[in-house]
């Protein structure tokens, strides 16, 4: 077991004792915040398939976690109220099952993933960190502009949606539930990382004239990478949403691109595990020196400027030491 | 006499006021090495990027293997079966030896749309890939990151990964740059029994080299084939005599 493999290991663990610990301390929240964290890990793997492995530097991964989170909220209200979503040419109404709102989200997530990567990718570098900003920021003032679903206020989901065989208002099921995701995606990105796909992802990042001239496109590469990319973090959105009972439009903010971002950053770039230390730690930190000073996010600021000029391979390059592998 | 593999008609390429290309006409007859030679800015780099499609041409058409591929981008005209090799090594540095020429392998193995299967130990793609950095002398360095191969060696590795994509022909971009007498002279031989496999167009400096292995030589002068023919054929020739090898009139 190398270095890299061990520090997986203990975050895992460390995951898997959330509920010990919370019922030792008798503290449920403990759990919510290991939710979140789990959560936003999981909005990261989504981008570290995009940043970490194929280079794209994406300042629009909001969009998808609020498309997620839209189209769970959007769904369960339907539900709720008992207004279906559309009566011609046939009635659909809405539903409170998560089995049915992943895939819609994860659909959604895709298509908006589809456009804006089919526009953006023929940009690259800084061009690209604005045009995938610049959608994002016209899809959040859509959701401002747009009363039906709540506008700038938001819209209420009044109770958790709903899985078989589970009580989904149990924090504790909740986030086992997405911990069972988290480690789906985790599985899935490293098989993805370790294919042929992967190989060519990765081909591309480093330089695209090679992978074009051995007859490798390296834009349909790349766009598909965005897409998958792009549905990892609206399933998020949508778990994300469930987690609060409520969805806003700050989800889709570009602060929000930026926090996934972090997560990634910190953890450390293209590392399996890097989005799941990032975030721990952003949320612990969040929450250890945010109540002492509202000024924790300085912290951050050091911490995440440290990590840039000093240890390109985040928070799991400097414990693991060592170039990352292909 | 049979089609040639690879025919340029009227080949034409301008940067404003400059004509990098100029109504070039140009064949690749297979089992032939054909020598690009010219002196520094005549458009050699230029002509080789318009026939592997990375730049867009103002006018002509490139047939390759009997079909027009004029339209075609890089991407396709690799697929079809042309591979270039680069003036200066392009390779993914991050990635091995290994790794980059298994890229060129699975670009015609397929499966690139494949996301859970494990490549980087799939014999389907490891063999062939050894293969090809045994036949270009690199066996040894397949596990060694491409940043970390000397100069040589990279040169090396672009000719292994033009080797895995099982071509059906050749443009080298001065094979030889940079490689030293040594790796010059291993690689003339290597090239030299290529040209049954593939023909060659090879664009290069090392006349040497040059005058060892072509069938045939052109010469580009300012984006004009002012001759082409046998080596004999051009080294008598007057206009390239005054053009390229820089000499007085009689």
């Amino acid at each position: 077991m190398n270095r890299e493999t061990a520090i997986n290991t203990v975050l895992v663990a460390g995951l898997a004792a959330v509920p010990l610990i919370a019922s030792a301390f008798d503290d449920p929240f403990i759990v919510t915040l290991a939710t979140r964290i789990v959560i936003f890990a999981l909005a990261g793997v989504g981008l570290n398939l995009a940043l970490g492995y194929g280079g794209l530097v994406s300042f629009g991964h909001a969009a998808f976690f609020g498309l997620g989170g839209y189209a769970a909220g959007i769904l369960a209200s339907h539900a709720l109220n008992y207004e279906p979503l559309a009566t011609w040419p046939f009635e659909i109404s809405g539903t409170t099952q998560m089995l049915v709102i992943w895939p819609i989200a994860m659909v959604v997530s895709a298509f908006a993933a589809l456009v804006i990567g089919a526009l953006s990718l023929r940009t690259s570098g800084v061009y690209f960190i604005m045009i995938t900003l610049a959608f994002a920021q016209m899809i959040f003032f859509f959701a401002i502009s747009w009363p039906a679903y709540g506008g700038e206020d938001g819209l209420s989901i009044y109770v958790r949606n709903q899985f078989p065989g589970m009580n989904t208002l149990d924090p504790t099921s909740f986030f086992l539930l997405a911990c069972a995701i988290l480690a789906l995606a985790l599985l899935f990105s490293s098989r993805l990382s370790a294919s042929r796909f992967g190989l060519a992802l990765k081909g591309a990042r480093q330089n695209d004239q090679r992978l074009a001239s051995v007859g490798i496109g390296p834009f349909r590469v790349r766009l598909t990478a965005f897409v998958i990319s792009g549905m990892i973090t609206g399933l998020a959105g949508a778990l994300f949403a469930d987690l609060n009972r409520f969805v806003s439009p700050s989800m889709l903010s570009w602060q929000t691109s930026g926090e996934i971002m972090v997560f990634v950053i910190l953890g450390g770039v293209g590392r399996l595990f890097g989005p799941v230390a990032g975030a721990a730690l952003f949320i612990i930190l969040e929450h250890s020196v945010g109540p002492i000073s509202e000024h924790w996010q300085f912290l951050l600021g050091i911490l995440l400027l440290a990590v840039v000029l000093f240890a390109r391979g985040g928070v799991i390059g400097v414990l693991a030491g060592g170039a990352r592998h292909g | 006499m049979a089609e040639p593999v690879l025919a340029i008609e009227g080949l034409s390429k301008r940067f404003g006021a400059v004509i990098a290309c100029d109504d070039v006409n140009l064949d690749l007859r297979e089992g032939e090495i054909h020598a690009l030679i010219g002196p520094n800015g005549a458009g050699k780099s230029t002509l080789i990027k318009q026939i592997a499609g990375e730049i867009a041409s103002d006018a002509g058409t490139v047939h390759f293997a009997g079909v027009d591929i004029s339209a075609l981008d890089a991407v396709a005209r690799a697929r079809a079966g042309l591979a270039r090799t680069f003036q200066v090594s392009s390779l993914a540095p991050e990635f091995s030896a290994l790794q980059n020429v298994m890229l060129a392998v699975q670009s015609g193995a397929g499966g690139t749309f494949r996301f859970l299967g494990r490549a980087l130990s799939d014999p389907a793609l490891t063999e062939p890939a050894m293969a090809a950095l045994s036949r270009a002398g690199l066996a040894e360095r397949a596990r060694m990151t491409a940043s970390d191969l000397s100069h040589g060696e990279r040169r090396q590795l672009e000719i292994a990964i033009a080797l895995a994509m099982r071509p059906k022909a050749f443009l080298l971009d001065e094979p030889m740059a940079g490689m030293g007498p040594e790796g010059s002279k291993t690689l003339t031989g290597f090239l030299d029994g290529l040209r049954e496999e593939a023909p060659i167009l090879l664009v290069e400096h090392d006349m040497d080299a040059v005058f060892a292995l072509a069938d045939r030589v052109s010469v580009l002068v300012y984006g004009k084939v002012i001759a082409t023919g046998g080596i004999d054929e051009i080294r008598a020739d007057p206009q390239v005599r005054e053009a390229y090898l820089g000499e007085e009139g009689p």
